[in-house]
């Protein structure tokens, strides 16, 4: 373990940040790393519990508790080497992740929990600083192929996986370049795309074969591309947004968060030809409290929206944990992100009426104030009542539409191939992650609807072994 | 003969234990008379409340006596039925039981008359012995065999010299006849004796029925210059004739532990014996020398007997059995330390608690264990008569006859040679023994120390390249190097951990295990005290022998031609030396431990019928060294377990006799921790080579993961310092102190291993619940095997398994208290929901989610529904409920006062645990909630156990083991001790806490009898409860703690959780507490004792199902720990022995303290979701009451749909078995123990002392006392208290002068104001807990002997007093003042192991002392008189430092408690040092403890400040 009551003697650290001020001004990441030294004072105060609950919360199961000594110890390469066991891209989670693993602390109880998310990130940049990691391409190629088709969190961890198991993967990316949302819906100054190339770079050295510009399902179909390989994962996320079908949908200044936040980091890093989504100095609307919503507010704070708001349609969450939301579970709580640091006014308990505008562009946001009644015991759903006189009218002129997502897109290689969808709309497996046609696997959110990165790359993981194990047949 | 009932369920005859009373008196001179023998008997009357009466009051354990031949008395008999006796001497007499079958007696009796006369001797005749059964027990009479005396007249070509041993030739072709026949009733058939010196008359009687049931012993002319006797307390109650003492040659107090090695052993000896006086003919004749299926003191007498007919003679053998503790002692003379030496290449230690009385007819004696643990006392007389009991005063002799008291002495051996007409003492009997033979020289020149050796020019090194995959292939896991290897390489110390086991069985693990981990540790309790292998390290032996033994019965230069190794443990280098040496006498042959993967599971069988047959050609070839090496794993081939291979060879050398033509070493890549080594050597391996570890070793270091400082050599070091320190404290749980007599020991009980599997490679081993068998052994190695070596690439191959075992891992191990279950139980208490708490239970009820127990395996049955509404409700369920011992001080204030409210407020019960309790908390508080716990443990330390603590409790828990460490004691360090906490212990702040392992006053079961009677005095409206941990056996133990009259019985899981205890006792020792539960159910119904105690169960009960479960199977009462402290806010972070606990429970850190949120809603709400849980189940299957669910294990039956490859295999018939009893015995709780405080003298002294009590007004008066009355003082104490508080009365207002001989317990939790003097002599556990009352013994005024030269009072003296004073004119047994927390004592001589765990008080001691002075002393100032300056040498300087006594006050307060003894007791020792103070004041010593210093010195500091600053 850390320090016998290491948790007593350090506080808990978060890694310094750039000034709002200043990090606006730019689209790089604004988080300074730990110093070894912090780190290490941080891995102190992990108490390497006999039931560690960040373990059991963390869906890699990475065993933190272990790497937390070691990096206490300064024993930083084994640090590296026990977090790499389970996790095959700490640098994506060291930067992205909600920390499930902080939620579930037992430190976290009843004092701050460990900075796992930190250390981890530490852990994983010095990895990449000394060179410890480095391309490791199979020994020898089992000859069985097998085509990864999407390249976000899942397809990558997936590709991974069964790479290093020795057999041929290619993976299908109907992008010009590969890493799905990672690339595209992350805005860069919450991870810089150089941090996914240089992951690319490794697996393409490691063997992993990218064809960019190729949609399964158009540009060749699923059925075919079975023809081809001993296995196919799907592993496409979860992209069809779900929408606002209110009156002034169709309105020109409406659009989905992730056309928005695609653009601007095909824009900062990319080539981008088109017509720009830019509100500088303009008022803007984020609709959706969650995290892409967010990132929303922070893309358009630095692009210098004159104004930000953003509305959620259920109430201010508590500040903290209340009685039937006990420890472990996710606290239900109002957390507040860097980009809501950036300048917003958020707005709970908010239902979007109507879109209206002037010659087809958008202008201003009609809403009404809502209120909900208790908690029914059974289903945990409160009854929603709007309040009457409530109504009122929010200037703007972009609303973004961050309401989550509605499962795959169905169009195209989906419906194509015919292959069974589950009841959510999701591609159907059976316990080990194949679909309704033999040989054919999907893994993330392609297969369990939208959800967190770090589930991403288990689903991916946990879909490489089933591939794996039937290859093996 | 065996009469027990035959096994059945989880009852098992080999289990039984015995203990007692045993005494002798003699005429030195040998003169012959009827006195003896009626004064024996008067010794036996007076020892009888140290045997036992079961269900049946009349029937007795056993008792019986040992005279010589009274030929007067047989020449009148014997001319009566016209038998022709020839003269004295020549002619034997057998004392015999025969069926009651008349067929078989007429036909054993035909045998018998044949045997004799094919043996040359000559038939006399048959006696009837004459005997009125009328007065006997009914359960006695039952078994009752008939008695027939044989005569037997020697024959004209036998010499004289060879009489005897024809008997006993005529005597086991006999036995072993009837053995192998088909006869009816055969097992009544039994010799008690059959010689031509002695006799014995015995039989199931109470010790007071012994003259009256046989008239012969009241025959005037019954003549014998010696009567040994002995009064038995059995854990049983079956008639059992035969088990009565004496045997043919002893009276045994005590017990055996390493029973099933010596067996063995001496079975694996016997092909060898080579006999100068018993012909090859005669050897096969009486071939087994050791009778199986009978006691440890029959087994012992077997072996004994036969020695010595043998050819060594009685105290030889007996040197040679039960060595004193040589290995240790510096200060033993070498030639004495060379017997000792050079007897153990001959044979192990029978190594136990014991106090033997030994005779042949023309010697008589007796011989105490090495460390003393059973008491002895010895008066002679004016008149040449010697008197030797467990107790003083049992045949009372006028004072002026008496010439010296004595007391035996640990390890001694006290003689009469009653031809020589003299006392042989210890001194020059072992003397002479030890100078028969050269035996230093025959060592010098023929044995062979390792370290001699020459070095091998090339040794294994280690291959760090395939490290990894050997590792995997062996099991290794992460939590292996961090949690189990990293302390013992960095510290020398063994991983600590905290909280219980969780983990499933080993057979119910999904994950490959080890074969270790399906055994585990027995240990000790109540039938015999665990050893203290720290603060008693000087009784134990490390060091073990390589070579062939020689023959048994000879003793020549030859014999000492062996290998001696310091320890068990070997590194390369030394085993290289070994395996290289080219003498003839020590050729080896290494065989291979591995089989070929490609062969399969049957791959391993073959290669192990194989290894055999290897070993068998290795032993004909002469080799003498058996190397078992799994070197050389790789791709292509897999280690057969070591544990396996070795113990499979162990018991197949055994069965062709060839086991001691050679010795087992392991080299093995696969044991790693001190469980594993213990098994290893339990099934007889010699020495060990755990040769992975060291290449761990280097491997870490090469990386750089060892500290600084840290080299292979240090590292080496740690390790093998921690594995003896490991293996002493596994052995000594058992009370063994030397590996040698541990080795092949197997104590150890199987759990998932089948019949058949257990019967071929571990026999005789108990496993009750069947299991797997070596197909599923072969199948885990495999699965271990290709994980190390996969088919295929895959990147985890890089890395060791997580583990799990210890820590909870999403791959690992499953736990029961996980994330999960953790969750669940917060939000269901915190928010009093009640669906989290059925997700809760339903997790843990369901086999399919957590099979990790036995009751997991098991379903309900016969369901009959009633309404719910008929269902005894929640708040009478809940009184069934109570909480675990946890003490304050393991947890804190905070919880332990919300747990009890909360327990309190449901009405059931909350336990103090080991610390005491505030007085504070013993009324209820204003707002009515009441902190007070309604269960006072007593354990070890005695910590906070006074007059008044035990008389604010409603139940007084005995606790003789813990299910996390049974065996074994605990520490408070001293950083814990805060200023609260030493006030709730009785003690000093800051002085660190021992718990010894056993309880100095319970070294048997009588003595817990004792313990039992001592509490129930203090406060009798309390039960008695004694807390025992599950193991095979504990139902016997338990048979025995229902008639020592305990109310209450807790029969605790191995699961059971710690503050702190080494992780190899909190996995592997102890058995689930199903075993335990269902074994002790059984039987006590079996006994008819079950309806008068009440049983509590425990182990990780979790639910309301568990709660049924344990019903059924025979609980009234149940025990939740750990859950509790879930319920309380525990997270599992397993941190408790860190202080560092995050929730504030397990911690005395103030700012952690402040972080406890639990409240005592949480435990309530718990306890009833638990209650509602059991009332629905009760509902479904048909009970309205609980009463009626108690013992019905009829309802429940194993789960069928369990396809689980290991677990099909189990079996639990046994623990389903119901024993078939009329219906009128009870099967759940239902009477009152009868506990007969009617008759101890304290209703008299009370009566005395009542007005005084109110008046506050002096009173004294005499009264005689005698040992019958024990514990005398307490009930009046108890009286006191209830007035007065703990303060009790004004010094002196209660002034009692006894006179005579005091029972045990002498003023025991004396109270304040009450002055006991004692003219006479006492016993044990004088003044234990002593709680400010006064004693004050010295002998009678007119005793011609010198007091401060003879033994005045016994052993335990002040065992855990608070405070008081004591004085004694003489001289004192063992442990004198052992963990006394306050009281001041002056006496004039102790014995061993003086002031032992003292933690304050002062002592003082104006006479000579005995070893291992101060051992585990932690507080208190001992002044000693060092007259010879010596002391030094028999000091432990492990805790204290000496000081000569230069400080005023020191002087000053010397003075003064000299003076005060003076003035008590009028001793001349003191009156003489008084005279030459000045003289005489540097030759005294003040003991020390370094920790007590510390603290006396910063008190003295701050005071100063204080001082200056005021």
């Amino acid at each position: 373990m850390g320090e016998v009551k290491g948790f007593l003697k350090y506080d808990r650290q978060d890694p310094k940040k750039q000034s709002a001020q200043e990090r606006i001004k730019h689209w790089n990441e604004f988080v300074t790393r730990l110093l070894d030294e912090e780190a290490q004072a941080q891995g102190a105060r992990c108490m390497d519990c006999g039931v560690p609950f960040c373990h059991s919360g963390c869906p890699l199961a990475n065993v933190i508790p272990d790497w937390n000594d070691l990096v206490y110890q300064g024993r930083w390469e084994e640090a590296f080497e026990r977090l790499y066991q389970t996790n095959p891209f700490p640098e994506f989670t060291g930067r992205i992740c909600p920390a499930l693993c902080e939620n579930a602390c037992t430190l976290g109880y009843n004092y701050p929990a460990v900075a796992v998310k930190n250390i981890e990130m530490t852990i994983v940049e010095k990895a990449y600083e000394k060179g410890w990691i480095k391309p490791h391409p199979p020994k020898s190629r089992t000859g069985r192929t097998v085509a990864v088709v999407g390249s976000g969190p899942a397809g990558l961890s997936c590709a991974d996986f069964l790479n290093k198991r020795g057999h041929k993967v290619v993976v299908y990316e109907k992008n010009e370049r590969p890493g799905g949302l990672l690339r595209f819906g992350i805005p860069d100054y919450k991870l810089d795309k150089n941090v996914i190339d240089r992951r690319l770079d490794l697996m393409s050295k490691e063997g992993v074969v990218f064809k960019t510009g190729v949609t399964v399902g158009k540009d060749i179909s699923l059925l075919n591309l079975k023809k081809q390989c001993d296995a196919v994962v799907l592993s496409g996320g979860a992209e069809q947004p779900r929408n606002l079908p209110v009156e002034g949908r169709e309105l020109k200044g409406v659009y989905f968060a992730m056309e928005y936040l695609a653009q601007q980091n095909r824009v900062n890093k990319m080539k981008f030809q088109g017509e720009r989504i830019d509100v500088k100095g303009k008022k803007v609307v984020v609709i959706g409290g969650g995290d892409t919503g967010s990132d929303c507010v922070g893309t358009a704070n630095r692009q210098g929206a004159a104004r930000v708001v953003q509305i959620e349609l259920l109430p201010r969450p508590p500040r903290e944990r209340v009685a039937d939301n006990p420890w472990p579970e996710w606290a239900l709580i109002e957390r507040t992100s860097t980009s809501h640091e950036e300048g917003c006014e958020r707005m709970y308990a908010v239902m979007t009426r109507k879109f209206s505008g002037e010659n087809g562009v958008l202008k201003r946001l009609e809403a009404v104030k809502l209120e909900f009644g208790p908690k029914d015991p059974k289903t945990g759903r409160q009854e929603m009542r709007e309040i009457p006189g409530s109504e009122f009218v929010l200037e703007c002129d972009f609303a973004f539409l961050a309401l989550g997502f509605a499962g795959p897109v169905r169009q195209g290689m989906l419906e194509e191939s015919g292959i069974a969808l589950d009841s959510k709309g999701n591609v159907r497996t059976d316990g080990n992650y194949m679909s309704s046609i033999e040989g054919i696997f999907s893994a993330g959110d392609m297969r369990r609807g939208q959800s967190l990165v770090v589930w991403a790359i288990n689903e991916g993981l946990e879909g490489g072994r089933s591939v794996h194990k039937y290859l093996r047949k | 003969m065996n009469q027990y009932p035959p096994k059945q369920g989880l009852y098992d005859p080999s289990m039984e234990h015995d203990s007692c009373g045993v005494g002798f008196v003699c005429n030195i001179k040998g003169k012959k008379s009827h006195d003896i023998v009626r004064d024996g008997i008067r010794i036996l009357e007076n020892l009888n409340h140290r045997g036992a009466v079961g269900s049946d009051p009349l029937s007795g354990d056993g008792a019986g006596v040992l005279v010589q031949i009274p030929d007067k008395f047989f020449r009148k008999e014997c001319e009566k039925i016209n038998i022709d006796l020839p003269s004295e001497g020549n002619y034997g007499i057998g004392m015999m039981f025969f069926p009651r079958n008349l067929d078989s007696r007429n036909i054993i009796q035909e045998w018998t008359e044949r045997i004799v006369r094919e043996e040359g001797q000559r038939f006399l005749g048959w006696r009837e012995v004459p005997i009125v059964p009328e007065k006997i027990g009914a359960i006695a009479r039952s078994g009752m065999p008939v008695l027939r005396q044989l005569f037997i007249g020697r024959g004209e070509n036998t010499p004289r010299e060879h009489f005897e041993l024809k008997l006993y030739v005529i005597r086991k072709r006999l036995f072993n006849k009837v053995e192998a026949s088909i006869l009816r009733e055969k097992r009544y058939f039994y010799f008690c004796s059959l010689s031509s010196k002695t006799m014995v008359y015995k039989g199931q009687l109470m010790a007071d029925q012994v003259s009256t049931f046989f008239p012969d012993l009241d025959d005037r002319d019954f003549e014998s210059a010696l009567a040994m006797v002995h009064s038995r307390y059995s854990t049983n109650t079956f008639p059992t004739w035969a088990l009565a003492h004496p045997f043919r040659m002893v009276a045994h107090n005590g017990e055996i532990n390493t029973l099933r090695g010596n067996f063995n052993w001496m079975r694996a000896r016997e092909k060898h014996f080579v006999s100068s006086v018993f012909n090859d003919e005669e050897i096969q004749k009486i071939l087994p020398i050791v009778v199986p299926h009978v006691s440890d003191s029959a087994t012992f007498d077997n072996a004994l007997e036969f020695l010595v007919l043998a050819g060594r003679s009685l105290p030889h053998a007996l040197m040679m059995m039960i060595p004193e503790a040589w290995s240790g002692d510096k200060n033993m003379e070498k030639e004495k330390r060379d017997f000792y030496e050079y007897h153990s290449f001959l044979m192990e230690p029978w190594d136990g608690p014991a106090s033997i009385a030994f005779t042949d007819g023309r010697y008589i004696g007796a011989v105490l264990d090495r460390n003393g643990l059973r008491p002895s006392r010895i008066t002679i007389t004016n008149d040449d008569t010697v008197i030797m009991a467990s107790e003083t005063g049992v045949l009372p002799v006028p004072v002026e006859n008496i010439k010296l008291k004595e007391r035996l002495h640990p390890g001694r051996i006290f003689l009469i040679d009653t031809l020589e007409g003299r006392v042989i003492d210890d001194k020059e009997l072992k003397k002479f023994y030890a100078s028969r033979k050269p035996y230093g020289e025959w060592l010098n020149n023929k044995s062979v120390d390792l370290d001699d050796l020459p070095d091998p020019k090339r040794f294994h090194t280690p291959e760090l390249q395939t490290l990894l995959q050997r590792q995997k292939a062996f099991g290794f896991t992460l939590e292996d190097l961090k949690i189990v290897l990293r302390p013992l390489i960095l510290n020398g110390e063994e991983a600590t951990g905290s909280m219980g086991n969780d983990a499933p069985l080993a057979v119910l693990s999904q994950r490959p295990q080890l074969l270790y981990h399906y055994f585990r540790q027995l240990f000790a309790q109540v039938t015999n005290p665990p050893i203290d292998p720290i603060r008693e390290e000087n009784v134990m032996g490390e060091n073990v022998l390589l070579g062939a033994e020689g023959n048994l019965l000879d003793e020549t230069e030859n014999h000492a031609r062996r290998i001696r190794l310091k320890r068990p443990i070997l590194t390369n280098r030394e085993l290289e030396k070994i395996r290289n040496l080219r003498i003839p006498d020590f050729k080896s042959r290494t065989l291979p431990m591995l089989f070929d993967v490609s062969r399969t599971e049957k791959g391993m069988e073959e290669a192990l019928e194989n290894l055999f047959a290897e070993a068998d050609c290795a032993i004909q070839d002469g080799c003498s060294i058996l190397i078992l090496s799994d070197r050389g794993v790789d791709q292509k081939r897999a280690p057969i377990p070591a544990l396996l291979a070795c113990a499979g060879l162990h018991h197949h050398l055994v069965r062709r006799q060839t086991r001691t033509k050679a010795s087992i070493i392991v080299e093995t890549g696969e044991a790693r921790e001190m469980h594993h080594f213990a098994v290893l050597i339990g099934y007889g391996c010699n020495a060990i080579n755990p040769y992975l570890v060291g290449e761990i070793i280097q491997h870490q270091l090469e990386q750089g993961l060892l500290p600084e400082g840290v080299t292979h050599e240090i590292a080496v070091k740690n390790f093998l310092k921690s594995t003896r320190k490991g293996l002493f404290k596994i052995i000594s749980k058992m009370g063994i102190s030397t590996i040698q007599s541990y080795c092949g020991a197997q104590i150890f009980e199987a759990v998932g291993l089948s019949e058949a599997f257990i019967d071929k490679y571990f026999t005789a081993t108990v496993s009750r619940i069947g299991g797997i068998g070596i197909k599923e052994v072969a199948r885990e190695v495999l699965v271990r095997h290709r994980e190390a070596y996969p088919v295929e690439e895959a990147p985890e191959q890089n890395f060791l398994d997580s583990g799990g075992f210890y820590h909870w891992r999403k791959d690992g191990e499953e736990h029961q208290i996980n994330p999960y279950t953790i969750a669940k139980l917060h939000h269901a208490v915190r928010t009093n929901n009640r669906q989290a708490y059925r997700e809760f239970a339903e997790y843990l009820n369901d086999w399919k989610t957590n099979l990790t127990t036995i009751r997991g395996l098991l379903k309900f049955k016969n369901k009959k529904p009633v309404p719910l509404e008929e269902v005894e409700p929640v708040s009478e369920i809940v009184k069934r409920f109570a909480t675990g011992a946890m003490s304050y001080g393991s947890i804190s204030k905070e919880a332990h006062e919300c747990m009890a409210i909360a327990m309190n407020r449901l009405g059931g019960f909350s336990n103090t645990g080991e610390g005491g309790e505030d007085p504070g908390r013993f009324e209820p508080d204003p707002n009515g909630d009441w902190r007070r716990s309604r269960i006072k443990q007593v354990a070890q330390g005695r910590f906070g156990v006074s007059i008044e603590y035990l008389v604010n409790a409603d139940q007084m828990q005995i606790k003789m083991a813990q299910g996390a460490k049974p065996g074994e004691g605990g520490q408070l360090p001293g950083h814990k001790v805060s200023a609260e906490i030493a006030s709730t212990r009785l003690t000093t702040p800051g002085v660190g806490l021992i718990s010894p392992p056993p309880h100095h006053d319970i070294y048997s079961i009588e003595d817990l009898a004792q313990l039992i009677h001592d509490l129930k005095n203090a406060n009798k409206e309390a039960d008695v409860s004694v807390k025992l941990v599950s193991e095979v056996g504990v139902g016997t133990v338990a048979a025995g703690v229902a008639k020592g009259k305990a109310d209450h019985l807790v029969i605790s899981g191995s699961e059971g959780g710690t503050g702190a205890s080494p992780q190899t006792s909190i996995k592997y020792a102890g058995l689930p507490m199903e075993l335990g539960l269902a074994e002790t159910q059984q039987v006590l119904v079996m006994n008819d004792l079950r309806g008068r105690i009440r049983i509590q169960a425990d182990g990780l009960i979790r639910t309301g199902r568990d709660v049924v479960i344990a019903a059924m199977l025979g609980a009234d009462e149940f025990g939740f720990a750990t859950i509790a402290l879930v319920a309380m806010g525990c997270m599992m972070l397993r941190k408790c022995h860190l202080n560092a606990c995050s929730v504030g429970i397990a911690t005395q850190d103030p700012e952690l303290r402040k972080k406890f949120e639990g409240k005592p809603e949480h435990v309530v709400n718990y306890f009833t979701f638990v209650a509602e849980e059991v009332r629905e189940i009760m509902a479904e299957l048909g009970f309205r009451s609980f009463k009626e669910m108690i013992g019905r294990v009829d309802m429940l039956e194993i789960q069928d749909a369990i396809d689980h490859w290991k677990a099909k295999g189990v079996d639990l018939t046994y623990v389903l078995h119901k024993p078939d009893v009329p219906a009128h015995i009870a099967i759940s709780h239902c009477e009152k123990q009868e506990h007969g405080l009617e008759r101890a003298l304290d209703n008299e002294l009370i009566k005395f002392c009542k007005k005084s009590v109110e008046t506050r007004r002096p009173v004294s008066f005499d009264s005689e006392i005698h040992n019958v009355n024990r514990t005398v003082g307490t009930m009046l104490s108890s009286y006191i208290t209830k007035r007065c508080g703990l303060k009790g009365l004004p010094e002196d207002t209660i002034n009692i002068h006894f006179n005579g001989s005091a029972g045990q317990s002498f003023g025991a939790f004396l109270a304040h104001g009450v002055t006991f003097t004692l003219e006479g002599d006492a016993n044990d556990y004088l003044g234990k807990g002593l709680s400010g009352g006064k004693i004050i013994v010295y002998p009678p005024r007119n005793a011609p002997f010198v007091p401060e030269e003879n033994i005045l009072v016994g052993n335990v003296l002040l065992y855990g007093a608070i405070c008081g004073e004591a004085y004694f004119h003489g001289v004192a047994g063992e442990r004198f003042c052992v963990r006394n927390s306050g009281a001041c004592a002056v006496i004039e001589g102790v014995g061993d192991h003086g002031c032992e765990y003292m933690t304050g008080g002062r002592v003082v001691i104006l006479g000579p002392t005995g070893k291992n002075f101060g051992a585990g002393m932690s507080g208190g100032i001992a002044y000693v008189w060092d007259k010879e300056g010596d002391f030094r040498s028999r000091f432990n300087d492990g805790m204290a430092d000496l000081f000569p006594i230069e400080i005023p006050e020191d002087i000053a307060e010397l003075l003064q408690l000299i003076r005060k003894h003076y003035l008590y007791t009028k001793s001349p020792v003191a009156r003489r040092v008084l005279d030459h103070w000045d003289e005489v004041l540097p030759q005294f010593v003040k003991v020390y403890p370094v920790d007590y210093r510390r603290v006396l010195e910063q008190q003295k500091l701050q005071e100063a400040e204080n001082k200056t600053n005021a």
